[in-house]
């Protein structure tokens, strides 16, 4: 059944509609007006201001293996980051560390360390997961490439990303 | 034969046109940065500083795409159309006197005597672009665009013919060069400021010629298809209307037809009813060549002024329903025109000027 809509009545002066457009001139000329004096928020002019250092502390962006304080890759080859990622982007070949290592006793590190940018989502389970604080998240976002191989973060870049952390617990430390 | 006017009626051409051909890039360009501003945002501010070589880039793309003509479209007509939508609004121009004189020469292309009238005759002429455009498109949105288009142009023409009637009822020639001159001698039509100003019959008449311009300046919106009344383009309901099926420089040429009518209605409404390049106390080109580029400065300042009046109005008014379109036209703004025909012609034989 069809619905009738009760139409207002409009008095003449409403009819004409003059009033009503020179409202609608006078807020946009105020929107206009604003925009030009620069008193309006507006989007950020992207590649020339950045947000990086209003980024909060728990921004998720590219993941990465840090160093400790004695600059040992933390990393012990687990695996468990390369088992928990739900898209499958990180692939490690674990090595032997040799026994005249002053770290011998950690026995395996990572030879390859790959994580493929193309397939990481940003979840940061391989943070959550790592049981000797090796992987964090950083706060790299603009990750480009010309090529898929350039989206592969191999064990180097995956080390100047992450750099060196301090104040994670050193268990392998000789006096532990 | 008289070389000295063939030759400065070419230089003037070919200035002209260059001149308005960049105005008319400009204008792509100021509608883009204005409509941003309004709508709370930055607009196109990457190529070149602010912005500004923004209208060589989209130039450069529309002619480097591809020249494409869908196999379904009637070939010729579909190849005619941009260039009929093009060509009457730069013609227009001819007539339009943008300046003084400059080294003794007047500054308007053609000086003829039924300057209005070719004007009427030549932007009417606009209609067969979009109509063709839209017909030999051969599909549906472009056919309902062109229809459209012309029941539109056709009615709003009455009102645009029937607006200008007053103004010369009061100058009593066709010429534009004169209503320049009437104005320079009599004060700007709808701001008597200049001549005898204390004469209140100068008063009452400057309100129907308001009016007057009103209808006049809606008729322009109407007749360049600009949004109030962008009814053949509506994008939101006809994907585009009358240019669907165009692409590259054919789709350029219709979108830059649009922008040059603009220009073009603007340079006629500041010659009837704003003092076209005549603003008191600057004297006209007779007294130094730097006065006449002054005037022509003065007379694209106006144009400009109106062009972001009408971009004003474009992103501030939603779109008329079709009906709402006609009854406008033909009940509202025919009768109000009519009328001051009347009222003009009254205060005149009462005040005797």
């Amino acid at each position: 059944m069809a619905i009738t809509v009760q139409r207002p009545n409009l008095n003449w002066r409403e009819r004409m509609f003059l009033p009503a457009i020179a409202a609608g001139l006078l807020i946009t000329l105020k929107h206009f007006k604003n925009m030009i004096f620069r008193r309006t928020k507006v989007t950020m002019e992207y590649p020339e201001e950045k947000w990086d250092s209003n980024l909060p502390e728990h921004y998720r962006g590219a993941p990465a293996l840090v160093r400790d304080t004695d600059g040992r890759v933390r990393c012990v080859a687990c695996q468990l980051c390369e088992f928990i990622c739900p898209p499958r982007a990180i692939k490690i070949i674990p090595g032997e560390i040799s026994k005249a290592d002053r770290f011998a006793k950690v026995e395996k590190y990572p030879e390859e360390f790959d994580i493929d940018m193309v397939r990481c989502i940003f979840c940061g389970m391989c943070e959550e997961v790592c049981p000797e604080q090796a992987i964090y998240l950083r706060k790299d976002y603009a990750i480009t490439g010309f090529t898929r191989e350039d989206m592969m973060h191999h064990k180097d870049k995956l080390l100047e990303i992450g750099g060196v952390m301090h104040g994670v617990v050193l268990k392998w430390n000789e006096k532990k | 034969m008289d070389y000295f006017f063939i030759g400065t009626s070419l230089i003037k051409i070919v200035c002209l046109l260059a001149f308005v051909l960049g105005l008319m890039n400009y204008a792509v360009y100021a509608e883009r940065r204005v409509s941003a501003l309004i709508q709370d945002r930055l607009g196109p501010n990457r190529v070149g500083p602010a912005g500004l070589l923004q209208p060589i880039a989209d130039a450069g793309k529309f002619l480097l795409k591809e020249q494409f003509t869908p196999a379904h479209v009637n070939k010729l007509y579909y190849w005619l159309a941009p260039c009929l939508a093009m060509v009457p609004a730069v013609i227009t121009i001819a007539v339009v006197p943008f300046g003084s004189t400059l080294f003794g020469v007047p500054m308007v292309i053609a000086d003829i005597n039924v300057g209005i009238l070719f004007v009427f005759a030549i932007a009417s002429l606009g209609v067969y672009g979009i109509v063709l455009g839209g017909w030999a498109s051969n599909s549906k949105y472009p056919f309902l665009g062109g229809v459209r288009s012309s029941s539109q142009m056709i009615s709003y023409e009455l009102s645009l013919g029937l607006a200008v009637i007053p103004v010369f009822l009061l100058v009593g020639n066709l010429r534009l060069t004169s209503v320049v001159q009437y104005q320079i001698d009599h004060g700007w039509l709808i701001a008597p400021f200049v001549g005898d100003w204390t004469n209140f019959g100068k008063w009452l008449l400057a309100i129907p010629m308001f009016v007057s311009f009103l209808v006049f300046m809606i008729a322009v919106l109407a007749e360049t298809n600009r949004l109030p009344f962008d009814l053949p383009e509506a994008e939101q309901e006809l994907a585009g209307g009358y240019h669907t099926e165009y692409a590259a420089m054919k789709f350029g040429l219709f979108f830059l037809g649009e922008y040059i009518a603009m220009i073009t209605g603007s340079g006629i409404i500041v010659t009837l009813f704003l003092g076209g390049w005549h603003f008191p106390g600057i004297p006209d080109g007779s007294d130094g060549w730097i006065f006449g580029l002054i005037n022509i400065a003065v007379f694209f300042a106006k144009v400009a002024a109106l062009i972001f009046l009408f971009m004003w109005v474009r992103w501030t008014l939603p779109r008329f329903r079709w009906d709402q379109l006609m009854r406008l036209g033909w009940l509202f703004f025919f009768e109000i025109a009519l009328v001051n025909i009347f009222i003009v012609a009254i205060i005149l034989i009462y005040f005797h000027f």
